[in-house]
């Protein structure tokens, strides 16, 4: 396997060619905006708590193959997870993108550590879940339009 | 006399490899590559003349003074001004422009007055006049492309009146490539009364400048895209406006006579360099600039213009690929594109694999962004040492590229 195939797996160009939960959530419990500055990107990311669970997640907003597709798997993963998961899943993933070792709790998210090799890309991988950490807060600070989160400012530059 | 593939060799950073693939680097328009002789001026400095400037007693002070007082005759002879006490010496072409917006701008903008600039600016030559005008009350006038992706004259024109002050533009576009008509510019300000500011960050290591032919008031460029080391860069001013302008920043070297509470300051330049400047880094752009003249800046251009052609020729007969700039004999050597169905970020990872680096985002012209219609695009950028087998690989990776990440996005 080439390095491109290995940061590019089959399954993340799908889920990039195919995004799940794309588009806006109504109702919501928070709506959060995530930027890029380096590139522009930004992502909406839209959350539902019901009764401590994540009962659904949605996503909109532009970006390349890498934050589309870890929007993608993060939405389908998150669902049905307690804020406590949720939150302790960020730092996996985290980790894991960082070059620090991967967790076995990601699952199938798994397949986007090749990205870890490919430092200029690290952060299009981490911007849905800055969002999310943001969103989390948000919501137990019972806040429903969450201010813009900007990944350079929260997203840890120093893997390792 | 043409530009041959010999030059590579003054670029010792092409030896290396990325990825495992030789290095292809089309990102100049970012950052230029470093010849050997700036390395080695840089480094010979350090190792036999360095000393803090202007106030030492001893001899390497002396040797180091005269080092960096050379380097400003150099930078005043390369851009053909005047004097060498109207070049002041920056970090790079951003601070150039910020300089001008405090020590100028805050005096010289009031409520109501204009600054003009065209939607193809840099961040650093809005960024700036956004503070300005926020500070002092005044109105930001913009003027976009023409049909044919030019400075539209006729529209910029139009956006003069009696409160415009100052007219900010760029001389070679970092996205488009285009040489600005500057010179006419410089006639249109003028005639309104205003002053002209240039950006030649793009324009300095890609061709011949010189500031009085182009009637500019205010001209700025970054060392490091000439070849000398990062921070350092210059900042021309019209003799007789720079000599009027209160101090940007205070600290040692910029003062006359200092007392507890007042203090009077030095003559230009040096009343705009505060504290200890980027001495070596200042004999670094003597050098580059050096090396620039031995290639010759027509020879560079001509290359330039004749690498875009190239490129933009090979790039037309990839499916997908669409071009953003003007053609002609004002496109210098930058290419900006887009790939339909891949991401600029995505483009730029699946090259650098393949050891070819170039630049992909909003390269700092969100607005150009939005009037292109885009979010973000890729750019490849020539210089001195690229060759139009770099562009035939850059031309076949592309399909290779686009057939990888099908159907993505």
């Amino acid at each position: 396997m080439g390095f491109l195939e290995q940061v590019y797996r089959d399954a993340v160009l799908e889920h990039a060619r195919s995004p799940r939960n794309r588009g806006a959530l109504d109702p919501y419990t928070v709506r959060q905006e995530g930027i890029n500055p380096s590139c522009g990107d930004e992502l909406v990311l839209y959350v539902r708590l019901d009764d401590g669970l994540v009962g659904d997640a949605r996503f909109d907003g532009h970006g390349c193959a890498i934050s589309q597709a870890s929007a993608s798997m993060m939405t389908q993963a998150i669902k049905g997870l307690s804020v406590d998961e949720a939150e302790a899943l960020i730092g996996h993933f985290k980790a894991m993108i960082h070059g620090k070792g991967v967790d076995p709790s990601l699952g199938d998210l798994q397949v986007l550590e090749g990205i870890s090799k490919l430092h200029a890309r690290v952060k299009c991988a981490t911007l849905p879940w800055v969002a999310l950490d943001a969103a989390l807060d948000a919501a137990a600070a019972g806040t429903a339009e969450a201010p813009q989160v900007d990944v350079d400012a929260v997203d840890d530059p120093a893997p390792g | 006399m043409a530009i041959t593939a010999e030059r590579r060799d003054d670029f010792p950073i092409l030896r290396r490899r990325v990825h495992g693939a030789p290095l292809v680097y089309l990102d100049s328009a970012a950052s230029a590559q470093k010849p050997e002789r700036v390395l080695e001026a840089v480094d010979g400095f350090y190792r036999q003349h360095y000393a803090n400037v202007h106030r030492g007693a001893h001899t390497l002070s002396a040797e180091a003074t005269d080092a960096y007082e050379a380097a400003r005759t150099r930078v005043a002879r390369f851009i053909n001004a005047p004097d060498e006490r109207s070049v002041v010496f920056v970090r790079n072409a951003t601070e150039g422009i910020n300089l001008v917006a405090h020590a100028w701008g805050r005096r010289a903008i009031g409520p109501g007055d204009e600054i003009v600039v065209t939607v193809a600016e840099h961040h650093a030559n809005l960024v700036p006049w956004h503070l300005l005008a926020a500070e002092r009350g005044a109105v930001i006038r913009g003027v976009p492309l023409g049909s044919d992706q030019r400075v539209d004259l006729d529209a910029l024109r139009d956006a003069m009146s009696p409160r415009t002050k100052l007219v900010a533009t760029f001389h070679v576009s970092n996205v488009l490539g285009v040489l600005n008509p500057v010179a006419e510019i410089a006639r249109i300000a003028h005639e309104a009364g205003a002053l002209l500011l240039v950006d030649g960050a793009q324009a300095v290591p890609h061709l011949p400048v010189d500031v009085q032919a182009l009637g500019a008031d205010m001209y700025a460029f970054s060392g490091h895209k000439v070849g000398a080391p990062s921070g350092i860069g210059a900042l021309w001013v019209r003799e007789e406006l720079l000599a009027t302008w209160p101090p940007f920043m205070g600290g040692g070297e910029m003062i006359r006579t200092v007392a507890l509470d007042r203090s009077t300051y030095a003559d230009i330049p040096m009343r705009f360099e505060a504290g200890t400047p980027a001495i070596a880094e200042a004999v670094g752009l003597h050098a580059a600039l050096d090396y620039l003249d031995e290639v010759g800046l027509q020879d560079i251009w001509d290359h330039d213009r004749a690498l875009a052609r190239y490129a933009i020729e090979r790039l037309r007969g990839v499916d997908g690929v669409t071009l953003y700039g003007p053609e002609g004999d004002d496109r210098g050597g930058i290419v900006t594109f887009n790939l339909d169905g891949v991401h600029p970020h995505d483009v730029a990872s699946a090259l650098d694999v393949r050891g070819v680096a170039i630049r992909a985002g909003h390269h700092c012209a969100q607005p150009l962004m939005g009037a292109l219609g885009v979010r973000s695009t890729a750019r490849a950028s020539f210089w001195i040492h690229t060759t139009t087998a770099e562009i035939d690989l850059l031309a076949d990776a592309l399909g290779e590229v686009r057939t990888f990440f099908a159907g993505v996005a």
